[in-house]
């Protein structure tokens, strides 16, 4: 019985290990990682990559050669994307090649952070990408992303200027027009546009939705950094507009009191809403707003220039320091970023706004190009001339914990909840703890 | 042989004592190898690092840690402090959300706990109702929080159910209301909590024995009167823990009013609770100032917990006098295997 005990318990256990060594036989496949906070990339890279063959049961992708691309998915919220990235990075170099992370993405709020780091490698000299691959981007895109030895470290396939986009029934019946040309020569200043709003507000419409649907327009015309060089935080004038103006609109009535991305916000741009318009930028009116307002009211909507000129986010692609397939990462920048056919192509399928100078031209030019979500207007002929006055000068590594919670801080002023100095103190103290390497306040 | 007042006393077979003995560390030894590993060492390194400078710069990377005294303490008790002044604020936040939900929490608990166990009253289908009232406690505290949320938003389903019955005419903001925010979240925490208390504090009724019940019945004692005199007095043990688990939860108050205000605390912060606080220093893993916090809470909830302790437990003097005053003897044991080898002596206190 011991004996035939013991033959049974030696048979199973080599047959294990001999089946462990088989399975090791099999072809190795190279994985690179790509880190993400949403599937917009995604879809990007499916359509017009070159390496791309397939996708795979369980998400990840298949390349050429026997390659596997894995997506690794954080969502943004609270920083958490920011964060589990900088942990994998610091990882990086002792991690595994099958889980080093290869390439991820950022977004302009942490762009500087990024652009800085030791981490993201420089595309020219590190990956051997060209000067001449990069003549026809936007200069501002590069600007973002180039550290303080001028090494370019990321590289975008997008340009991201901001437009105002309004509902054409709304506009007939409170302004009696919708061609966008009117509706711009109203709503060409931020008095023009406070009186349409009143406007709004007497046959029963709401101009915005939320607290926060005008803040980028501030935030990017602002004269300071958020954290400046001597780590403490300025609050700008153009920032203290904001909330001056969101807090008159909030008393008047002007606007419907959601907040960025909640649900009533979201329906605010769906068929039923009673709000007027949403500054949005490039990407938003593609990815968001179309999505939102439903098939349904294709064509219900037009934009126009707005007030100021403004862009809102936009993401980079960064190659992780310590990646072991530095020529795929290359391709892949190559072909999404660089490429005028494919980008120019991106523009015509998903409306968004690539980075191609000449490339975005030849669409703003062009009599046929038109969105049919905005009933044939040809958008892409207004974001070029916001575009070329895009500038980034005044971004810090601090940027996205910082609009966050002064937003979330200013949410309780506006709703009446709080006094001003109380709100300030509370983004005082979030701040402080958020970002414990802040040394005070200039305000 | 006698030595004065200790006689030995030959007992064979014991051998098994011994061994029996020995399985008895060995049970509880992995207990202890996983509590030094991830509780004690970690619980040093915890009040280690309370004493240092230890966090993520966004542009300088890891600074740290650089021994720094007390500072992190007084950044944090300080009230004026900018920037870092908020905790008596959201310590005060937090034991009123405590004390809101405890105390109803306890009395509707006490109520139905004797009514559960009262064989008079014969309560019918309770353990159909014990089932439901436990229910809550098997929800995730932060599933819980985000549902509230949703619910009570001016877009969701309630006002959207009342408004199209024609019930009220506007909506409400809940979550921009101060009182309201502290309402729910003490609501939601009585909901998970109070099933789970009424059954600890039934099984500690029904460790009482049925003759003390029955003589103060006999004695013509009312319901009122025999849960004043009889039942809490001897529940006492029980409701003391009661208590103080609460206690540390409350003080722990973290995921239901979290994700009821989407992470911002309330209106004005005023459902700010500490343990939000702390949240907010991990992502930038300011291990110093979260060290800080965490020692100082340890402190205050050690502080609570011995004042209630002290207030609530009985006193056993009665019990105290006599151990000091009665005469003990005592007697060794030795104990041999079958052979008659000596294994080893014990020594007990007797009665004389």
């Amino acid at each position: 019985m011991k004996k035939t005990f013991k033959l049974v318990a030696v048979a199973a256990v080599s047959c294990c290990i001999l089946g462990a060594v088989s399975s090791c036989g099999e072809a190795a496949q190279h994985i690179i990682n790509v880190r993400v906070w949403n599937d917009e990339f995604q879809k990007r890279f499916r359509a017009y990559s070159t390496d791309y063959v397939k996708t795979l049961d369980n998400g990840d992708e298949l390349l050429k050669d026997n390659v596997i691309l894995r997506w690794n998915v954080t969502a943004n919220d609270g920083g958490a994307y920011q964060q589990a990235l900088d942990e994998v990075l610091a990882k990086n170099a002792s991690a595994s090649a099958d889980d080093k992370v290869d390439l991820f993405l950022f977004e302009a709020d942490a762009a500087k952070k990024y652009a800085t780091s030791n981490y993201t490698l420089d595309v020219k000299s590190d990956l051997g990408m060209t000067d001449s691959e990069f003549e026809d981007q936007y200069k501002y895109t590069q600007d973002v992303v180039t550290d303080s030895e001028g090494a370019l470290r990321g590289t975008s396939w997008q340009a991201t200027p901001g437009l105002f986009a309004f509902r054409t029934d709304i506009a007939d019946e409170v302004l009696g027009t919708h061609d966008p040309v009117a509706v711009q020569a109203k709503l060409s200043t931020w008095e023009g546009f406070n009186a349409v709003a009143a406007q709004m507000k007497a046959k029963g419409y709401y101009m915005l939705s939320g607290y926060d649907d005008s803040y980028r327009v501030f935030s990017n015309n602002v004269s300071s950094k958020w954290v400046g060089d001597d780590g403490k935080v300025n609050l700008d004038p153009s920032i203290k507009s904001w909330v001056d103006q969101t807090k008159d609109y909030t008393t008047n009535g002007y606007n419907h009191k959601t907040v960025l991305w909640d649900k009533t916000w979201t329906a605010d741009q769906g068929p039923e809403s009673k709000v007027f318009g949403f500054f949005y930028s490039t990407w938003g009116i593609n990815f968001t707003l179309a999505g939102n307002a439903t098939k349904a009211m294709y064509g219900k909507w037009r934009v126009c220039e707005g007030p100021a000129s403004w862009y809102w986010g936009g993401t980079w692609l960064g190659a992780a320091k310590d990646t072991d397939d530095q020529m795929l990462v290359k391709q892949i920048m190559r072909d999404l970023t660089t490429n005028k056919d494919k980008l120019v192509q991106c523009t015509k399928d998903t409306e968004d706004y690539t980075n191609t100078v000449s490339g975005m031209h030849s669409l703003a030019t062009d009599a046929d190009f038109g969105s049919e979500f905005l009933g044939g207007q040809n958008h892409i002929a207004l974001f070029e001339n916001s575009a070329k006055d895009i500038e980034l000068k005044y971004i810090s590594a601090y940027d996205q914990g910082c609009n966050e919670k002064f937003q979330e801080a200013m949410h309780d002023y506006f709703a009446g909840t709080a006094t001003y100095d109380a709100a300030i103190t509370s983004f005082k103290t979030k701040i402080q703890t958020y970002y414990p390497d802040i040394k005070g306040f200039n305000f | 042989m006698e030595k004065g007042n200790e006689e030995i006393i030959v007992l064979s077979q014991r051998k098994k004592h011994f061994k029996i003995n020995n399985w008895a560390y060995i049970f509880i030894v992995p207990f202890f190898i996983s509590f030094i590993f991830f509780q004690l060492i970690p619980l040093c390194q915890t009040i280690y690092y309370s004493f240092t400078e230890y966090y993520y710069g966004q542009m300088t990377g890891t600074v740290g840690p650089n021994w720094n005294n007390f500072q992190n303490f007084i950044s944090i008790l300080n009230p004026s402090a900018v920037g870092y002044g908020g905790f008596w604020k959201y310590l005060g936040n937090t034991l009123i959300l405590w004390i809101c939900g405890a105390l109803p929490q306890f009395i509707i608990a006490l109520v139905l706990a004797v009514w559960f166990t009262d064989n008079r009253l014969k309560i019918k289908g309770s353990r159909f109702f014990k089932t439901v009232i436990y229910m809550p406690n098997l929800m995730m505290a932060s599933a819980l929080g985000y549902l509230f949320m949703v619910m009570v938003l001016p877009s969701g389903p309630i006002f959207d159910l009342f408004l199209n019955l024609g019930w009220i005419n506007e909506t409400f903001r809940f979550l921009e209301d101060e009182v309201w925010v502290r309402i729910l979240i003490v609501l939601m925490n009585f909901l998970m909590w109070f099933g789970n208390t009424t059954l600890q504090l039934m099984s500690g009724i029904m460790g009482i024995s049925d003759d003390v019940f029955e003589s103060a019945r006999l004695d013509g004692a009312s319901a009122m009167r025999t849960f004043r005199s009889v039942t809490f007095p001897l529940l006492k043990p029980i409701f003391v823990y009661v208590f103080i688990t609460s206690l540390i939860g409350g003080i722990q108050l973290f995921d239901t009013a979290y994700f009821l205000t989407s992470r911002g605390g309330g209106p004005n912060g005023t459902s700010y609770t500490l343990m939000m606080y702390l949240y907010e220093m991990i992502p930038n893993k300011n291990y110093g100032m979260a060290g800080a916090l965490s020692v100082i809470l340890f402190i205050i909830t050690g502080v609570l917990s011995i004042v209630v302790f002290r207030t609530i437990t009985p006193h056993n003097d009665a019990m105290k006098d006599e151990k000091k005053t009665k005469a003990k003897r005592r007697i060794w044991l030795r104990c041999s295997n079958n052979y008659g080898e000596t294994l080893g002596y014990e020594s007990k206190f007797i009665d004389k």
